[in-house]
C-alpha cells in the first residue's frame, strides 16, 4: 500500500504498518514470544500495548498474532468453536484490513489460528501455530490474590495451593467439578492456565505437533508449549482427571466424540446439541454425515 | 523421646544468639540469647509493646534480625543457620517441622477453605496426591482436636472463635512438626474454652514432644504450659528461668509488678 493513497474526498486514505504494531514493537513481542518457548509454561511479561479493541477481546492473541504473522500466513480465527461470531470475525477483517493476509475458516488450510475458548477438532500439524486469548493467566490468581507470592510459588514450583482448590471441588462436588481453564504442568515443571477452553480440549494440548502461544493484553504477559511437549491436567491418583462426555451425538453431523454446544429452541425447554467447532461440523456435514435434526438432503444448503 | 535425641542428647534445637531487630531508629528488642530443647516449652510474656511478637517473628524467621543469628538443628540432625537457608528450605521448613498458631485464625488458616483442606493443604504441599488418603488423615486430625467430622466441608467462618483455633492447631500439627510457636493462642477466647484449648495444647505437646514457643500476656497462660519463662521489657529480656521460680518468686521489680498485678480468682 502505498502512503499517497487518497480517498474519494481528496483526504489521505489510512495506512497501517504491516500487521498493524510497528516493527519495534514486533520484534519486543518476538522476544517475549522466544523467552517464553524457551521456557515452557512460565509467563513471560511483555510490553502489551494498547489496540484498537476493549480489552477481553482477545488484546493479548491479537498482539502475538500480529507479530508472528508473514505475508504467505494463512489466518483463522475462531471464538468459542465458531468462525463467524463477533469476536472471530472483527479479528479476521481487522488483518485482513491491516496485513492483507489470506484468511481461511478451515483448520487445515491455516498457517496461523487464533482461538478464544477452543481448539479444533481437526488435528493439529507440524508448522501450525495456535494462538490463544487469555483473560487471566496466573493459574492461582484466586487461591493468592498477590502477584509477588505467586511469582515465588511458580519459582519454587511450589504447588500444593492448586491441588488445594481440586480437593475443595471434590469435597464439595463429590468430583473436580472445574470444566474450564482446568489447571496443566508443563513440560514437569509450570502450572498454567490454558485459557479458558474446556477441559475437553487439554488432552490435545500434550504432545501437540503445533505451537501453542499464549497472549494475554490486560494482564501483559505470554507464554507457550513448543511442540511435542508433555503436557498434564492436575488431579489425584484416585480421582483421575477425565474430559466431558456427552449422550448424544451432534444433531446436525452426528459426530461422537466432539465437544458440542446447547442450543435452546424455544421457551419450553427444547434443546439441541451441535459441534462447538463450526468448520468441523460443516466439513462433515459437506461429506454427507448427517444428525437427528439435519435438514432433509438438499434443503437449506445451496 | 525422639530417635534424633539419642544421637544428640544434650544439643538444643533452636538457638538464637545477640538477636536484635530496629524499625529504623526504634528498638523491636535487642540482646536476646535463648536455647531451646525437643520437648520444652518456653513462655515469652511481658506487656503489650515490650518485643514478644518481634522476638517470636525473628525466631520463626518472618522477619530478618538487624543483629544476632538464629540456628535450628534440621531433621538430619545438622545445627543450620536459618538465615542461610535458601528460600525452598525455609519454606519446606516452615511446613513440615515447624507450625505457628496464631492469634488471629483469619491470619492462619483460609478462611475461603473448607475445614478439611485446610488441615490437608500442608500434606498436599509435601506431595500427597490421593484424595482418600488426605480426607482421611484430616479427619483424624480434626478428631484430635475435637472437631465433628461432619463439620470436615464447612468453612472456618462458620467455626466459634475456640473452634477455630483448634483448626489452626491441627493444620499445623498434621505434618508432625517438632517445633510449633504461638502468638497469643488463648487471647479472646472466653474462660471455658480458653481452658479447653490449654488442655488440648497440653496434651498435643506431651504426646508429640512438641518443643514450643509461646507468646502470651497471661501468666496464668504460661504457667499452665510452660517450662520455662522469658520476662521481656522495652525490648530487652529482663529475667529468665523456671516457670514456677519466675512466677512465685520474681527476682526484678518489673516481674513482681506484673506477677501482682493478675487477679485472684
Amino acid at each position: 500500500m502505498t502512503a499517497l493513497a487518497r480517498t474519494a474526498s481528496g483526504m489521505p486514505a489510512i495506512t497501517y504498518n504491516f500487521a498493524y504494531l510497528d516493527e519495534q514493537t514486533k520484534r519486543m513481542i518476538r522476544r517475549a514470544i522466544l523467552k517464553a518457548i524457551a521456557i515452557p509454561g512460565y509467563q513471560v511479561p511483555f510490553a502489551s500495548r494498547e489496540m484498537p479493541m476493549p480489552y477481553g477481546w482477545g488484546t493479548g492473541g491479537v498482539q502475538v498474532t500480529a507479530a508472528i504473522l508473514g505475508a504467505n500466513d494463512v489466518l483463522k480465527v475462531i471464538d468459542q468453536g465458531s468462525d463467524d461470531t463477533t469476536n472471530a470475525v472483527a479479528i479476521r477483517s481487522f488483518f485482513e484490513t491491516t496485513a492483507g493476509v489470506a484468511t481461511t475458516t478451515r483448520t487445515q488450510d491455516a498457517t496461523i489460528i487464533q482461538t478464544r475458548h477452543r481448539i479444533p477438532e481437526a488435528p493439529l500439524r507440524e508448522g501450525q501455530v495456535i494462538v490463544y486469548q487469555v483473560p487471566i493467566p496466573e493459574p492461582l490468581r484466586y487461591l493468592e490474590p498477590r502477584e509477588t507470592e505467586t511469582r515465588r510459588l511458580h519459582a519454587l514450583a511450589d504447588y500444593g495451593l492448586m491441588q488445594v482448590k481440586l480437593y475443595e471441588d471434590i469435597a464439595r462436588h463429590g468430583h473436580i467439578a472445574t470444566t474450564y481453564a482446568y489447571p496443566v504442568k508443563v513440560a514437569g515443571r509450570y502450572v498454567m492456565d490454558p485459557s479458558p477452553i474446556p477441559k475437553f480440549d487439554n488432552p490435545k494440548m500434550d504432545d501437540s505437533p503445533a505451537l501453542q502461544l499464549f497472549g494475554a493484553g490486560r494482564e501483559k504477559r505470554i507464554y507457550a508449549i513448543p511442540p511435542y511437549t508433555r503436557v498434564v491436567s492436575l488431579d489425584f491418583e484416585d480421582h483421575p482427571f477425565a474430559v466431558q462426555a456427552f449422550a448424544e451425538p451432534c444433531a446436525l453431523c452426528g459426530a461422537k466424540g466432539v465437544y458440542l454446544d446447547e442450543v435452546i429452541l424455544d421457551d419450553r425447554g427444547s434443546r439441541m446439541f451441535v459441534c462447538s467447532d463450526t468448520d468441523h461440523c460443516a466439513t462433515r456435514q459437506d461429506e454427507g454425515h448427517t444428525g437427528s435434526m439435519s435438514a432433509p438432503y438438499g434443503e437449506g444448503r445451496p | 523421646m525422639s530417635p534424633q535425641m539419642t544421637s544428640h542428647p544434650d544439643a538444643p534445637l533452636l538457638v538464637a544468639e545477640g538477636l536484635a531487630k530496629y524499625y529504623g531508629s526504634r528498638l523491636g528488642c535487642r540482646d536476646v540469647d535463648l536455647s531451646l530443647h525437643a520437648g520444652e516449652v518456653l513462655a515469652i510474656v511481658g506487656e503489650s509493646g515490650s518485643g514478644k511478637s518481634t522476638l517470636l517473628g525473628l525466631l520463626s524467621t518472618e522477619m530478618a534480625p538487624s543483629a544476632g543469628r538464629v540456628s535450628y538443628r534440621m531433621r538430619d540432625g545438622e545445627m543450620r543457620d536459618l538465615a542461610a537457608l535458601s528460600e525452598a528450605e525455609r519454606r519446606l521448613l516452615l511446613r513440615t517441622d515447624w507450625g505457628f498458631v496464631r492469634q488471629h485464625a483469619e491470619q492462619g488458616l483460609r478462611m475461603a477453605v473448607s475445614a478439611g483442606g485446610n488441615v490437608g493443604e500442608r500434606l498436599m504441599a509435601v506431595g500427597w496426591r490421593h484424595y482418600g488418603n488426605i480426607r482421611d488423615e484430616a479427619a483424624d486430625w480434626l478428631a484430635r482436636v475435637e472437631i465433628a467430622t461432619e463439620r470436615m466441608d464447612d468453612d472456618p467462618r462458620t467455626f466459634s472463635g475456640g473452634m477455630r483455633q483448634r483448626l489452626q492447631i491441627a493444620r499445623n500439627l498434621v505434618t508432625r512438626p517438632r517445633l510449633v510457636f504461638m502468638d497469643e493462642p488463648t487471647s479472646g477466647l472466653d474462660v471455658s474454652v480458653q481452658a479447653r484449648l490449654l488442655d488440648l495444647i497440653r496434651q498435643l505437646v506431651e504426646e508429640f514432644g512438641l518443643a514450643v514457643v509461646i507468646v502470651t500476656h497471661d501468666l496464668a497462660v504460661a504457667r499452665l504450659l510452660s517450662h520455662r519463662i522469658m520476662v521481656m521489657k522495652s525490648g530487652r529480656v529482663i529475667e529468665q528461668g523456671l516457670t514456677d521460680q519466675v512466677l512465685d518468686d520474681p527476682r526484678e521489680p518489673y516481674t513482681q509488678l506484673l506477677v501482682s498485678s493478675v487477679l485472684a480468682a
